[in-house]
């Protein structure tokens, strides 16, 4: 109902000289049509405005909630592909919190969600800040960052793999002229993590950048000029208004990244060459890597509805933290 | 709102593979132009997908496929060979695909080790013996044949090719090790296991800027089944599917042997069927691995041409054994069932496998193609001329059958996990042997 008030209001302002309803012959004013018509017209105000929006609502409930709740249902058996389905309760639950690969698959995740949000949105608001100045090729410069959003993960998963090669890889070659070891990048944990933690930055620091650039265009000019007769400095400008009035965009970028650092699947799973294991020892498998192999390679599929249901918990209470986190910048008006 | 985002980017991941799987199909079959098909009767051209599995060469399908292809204007053969991995991206999606009625070939190959799941879901294919296929018991080992029977004792799928047991060493490099590089002299100093691992100390002393063999997995992988002989013909499941990892002297004899070679140092520390190890092949990182009959092809592919003639093929010690070798089979979702039973048929027939052994070098279970004076006095040109039919025909007809579990892929993945990290470096080795029994319990389920 809200939805309608709302819609109507503006609308009828608008609108406000002559009728918008198609002017009808005269003569048929006095006939039985016009019952039909009103209750049309009835039906189209009361009717229209949720049949425009079911498309969405109809697909989500087909490829997110019915999936939600299915993997909810099957998360309480013990429901092999070459088995039967056995209820177990809340069996699953307690033998995920016990499996010690599964605790080892949630601090990779945390972790290379922190090694690559953390500097990815600093960076990215630092390009945003850059970006927002006057200069030649503006526009090109702006697209530019977006390239490696449209560079396919494959694409740069292979390069990337390449120049962390323990044996020939670039990175390797380099660090040897400091005297570095060479580095056994999927066999080591946190360098696996700092390898995976770069190609998720290469690809969406550039996106949040221009995210951010979109939310300080919106703030007005006025604000800083008055900033810079009372003799602000630039940088005192940046902390004490753009962040502050960037905060809507700001936590919207954090909440996307937390949804995404904590779903991360392309990325290491192609750095071990396609296989979900993630290292010979876990050693970069993330959750959603483990939910895959539980599923599909091992096909116990309550098991795996399980690990999908802890993710979906795991992502609520970070985006609340970070979401509480977030708020807190600049929090007084 | 990311989140359909990195979905997107996973479907992504799967649009850019299966495009550039059409592609590399399309561009292995020499299409025919429809044309064709007026002459044919009033049969309307049929294609039959092929998909396998495999490095290098895989299936060695190529030449013989081509020669199909070319008389069979109306049943064109479309081979796609989906990955190098079996058990880790191959298995897992054709089970997905059997389960789901859907995205499997018209004739799909089966490793070894899927055949005990593959047996156990009978409603998955299609009864072979429906379309006479029942006749080609004749041309096979009885345990092959008997392999290709599903659990309702229908015959679902017939044997391609068989393992056999080599190793594959470089020659130039032994050379420079002051080894000889002569293959008889080559297999006469190794007689056992522990020779070999002697050979590998000498081979380190000299050389330092390639080791001795790939890594743990061939070699683990090759004293398994050897063992495996010893010990009732079974591997990590007994004849009822009762997991015996930690029972059967077979797995930690081999275990020990894998970790022993890491220790040494003599490992090159590549994973097999990883992306460094086909690049070790090409960069000349280590001179031996552990060699079945269809890891000539894998060789011989990954390597290249710049290094054909440098690898030869020596007898392996602790006498021969049966790594790997493979069935074909027709989902019951194919449209055309008669027309890939008949392709099954001929890929699995003589002349095909005699067209694979000397292209790939896969030795045929068919026996008839086994006794072919082709295959019999078949020389690599690749491997220096080795005379890969003697050393390979030899041993074919008396190589006993391996049992393998239900779940022996999903195992089989959780032991070799294991035994890549003691090589890595990632899990310490005293600690190794527990994990490995923990891991292999778990995914046993």
């Amino acid at each position: 109902m809200s939805l309608h008030t709302d819609y109507s209001g503006p609308y009828a302002q608008a609108q406000s000289g002559p009728q918008v309803v198609p002017p009808s012959p005269r003569g048929s004013r006095n006939d039985s049509p016009s019952a039909v018509r009103r209750f049309l017209s009835w039906l189209d105000l009361k009717a229209s405005p949720y049949l425009l929006v079911s498309p969405y609502f109809l697909l989500f409930a087909v490829f997110g909630l019915f999936p939600l709740a299915f993997t909810l249902y099957y998360s309480l058996f013990d429901y092999e592909l070459t088995g039967e389905q056995e209820w177990v309760g809340l069996g699953n639950y307690t033998e995920l919190l016990a499996d010690d690969q599964f605790w080892k698959v949630v601090v990779n995740t945390l972790a290379m969600f922190v090694i690559a949000t953390v500097p990815q949105l600093l960076l990215a608001l630092m390009l945003a800040n850059a970006l927002n100045k006057r200069f030649r090729g503006q526009l090109f410069v702006r697209m530019g960052v977006l390239l490696p959003l449209v560079t396919s993960v494959v694409a740069v998963s292979v390069v990337f793999t390449q120049l962390y090669g323990r044996d020939w890889g670039m990175v390797n070659w380099i660090l040897s002229w400091f005297g570095v070891d060479p580095i056994d990048w999927k066999a080591e944990r946190i360098p696996s993590w700092l390898a995976i933690s770069t190609m998720v930055d290469w690809r969406w620091t550039g996106y949040n950048a221009i995210i951010f650039l979109a939310g300080m265009q919106t703030i007005p000019r006025d604000l800083y000029e008055a900033a810079e007769i009372d003799g602000a400095s630039k940088r005192r400008q940046f902390w004490q208004i753009t962040i502050p009035m960037l905060r809507p965009t700001i936590i919207f970028v954090v909440l996307n990244s937390t949804i995404g650092g904590l779903t991360l699947f392309a990325e290491p799973v192609m750095f071990y060459g396609g296989r979900i294991q993630g290292g010979s020892d876990n050693q970069f498998q993330t959750v959603a890597m483990f939910i895959v192999e539980k599923g599909f390679n091992n096909f116990e599929y309550g098991y795996a509805s399980a690990a999908a249901w802890l993710l979906f918990l795991m992502i609520l209470v970070g985006s609340a933290i970070n979401f509480m986190l977030i708020r807190r910048i600049g929090g007084h008006k | 709102m990311k989140h359909t985002w990195r979905r997107g980017r996973f479907l992504a991941v799967a649009a850019v593979t299966t495009a550039a799987l059409a592609l590399s199909a399309a561009c292995g079959s020499g299409d025919s132009g429809s044309g064709d098909t007026a002459s044919g009767e009033s049969a309307e051209k049929v294609t039959i997908t092929v998909q396998t599995f495999g490095g290098g060469k895989n299936f060695g399908y190529d030449e013989a496929i081509a020669k199909w292809n070319r008389e069979n204007p109306n049943i064109q053969i479309k081979h796609v060979n989906l990955t190098d991995q079996f058990e880790q991206v191959y298995w897992p999606q054709m089970i997905q695909w059997l389960q789901a009625g859907n995205g499997a070939g018209d004739v799909v190959g089966i490793d070894e080790g899927g055949m005990g799941l593959a047996k156990a879901h009978p409603e998955w294919w299609v009864d072979l013996g429906e379309y006479g296929l029942d006749s080609r018991k004749s041309d096979y080992a009885e345990w092959k044949w008997q392999n290709g029977i599903d659990s309702s004792g229908k015959l679902f799928a017939l044997g391609t090719d068989v393992g056999g047991m080599s190793i594959c060493y470089r020659r130039d490099l032994f050379e420079k090790a002051g080894l000889p590089t002569d293959r008889e002299e080559v297999s006469k100093l190794w007689p056992t296991w522990d020779d070999f691992l002697e050979v590998g100390k000498k081979f380190k002393e000299k050389v330092k800027d390639a080791a001795f063999v790939d890594g743990t997995n061939t070699i683990y992988n090759v004293v398994l089944v050897q063992e495996a002989a010893k010990n009732g013909n079974v591997t990590y499941f007994d004849t009822n599917n009762n997991l015996i990892v930690d029972k059967n002297p077979a797995v930690k004899t081999a275990f020990d042997y894998a970790v022993k070679l890491s220790q040494e140092g003599l490992t090159a520390k590549l994973r097999n069927f990883s992306e460094e190890w086909n690049t070790g092949f090409k960069k000349s990182q280590f001179a031996t691995l552990g060699c079945p009959s269809w890891m000539l092809g894998v060789v011989s592919g990954n390597a290249g041409d710049e290094l054909k003639g440098k690898w030869d093929v020596a007898a392996v010690p602790g006498g021969g054994g049966n790594w790997g070798g493979s069935w074909l089979a027709v989902p019951k979702q194919t449209k055309h069932p008669k027309e890939a039973a008949m392709v099954a048929n001929y890929l699995t027939g003589k002349e095909a496998q005699v067209s694979v052994f000397n292209y790939a070098g896969n030795m045929p279970s068919n026996t008839q193609a086994q006794q072919d004076p082709a295959v019999q006095g078949a020389k690599d040109e690749y491997f220096n001329d080795a005379p890969k039919g003697e050393i390979f025909a030899k041993s074919a007809a008396e190589l006993q059958p391996v049992f393998l579990g239900v779940k022996h892929t999903q195992v089989k993945n959780a032991v070799e996990q294991v035994i890549s990290a003691v090589d890595d470096g990632s899990v310490p080795a005293d600690q190794a042997w527990q994990k490995l029994v923990d891991d292999a319990t778990k995914a046993a389920g």
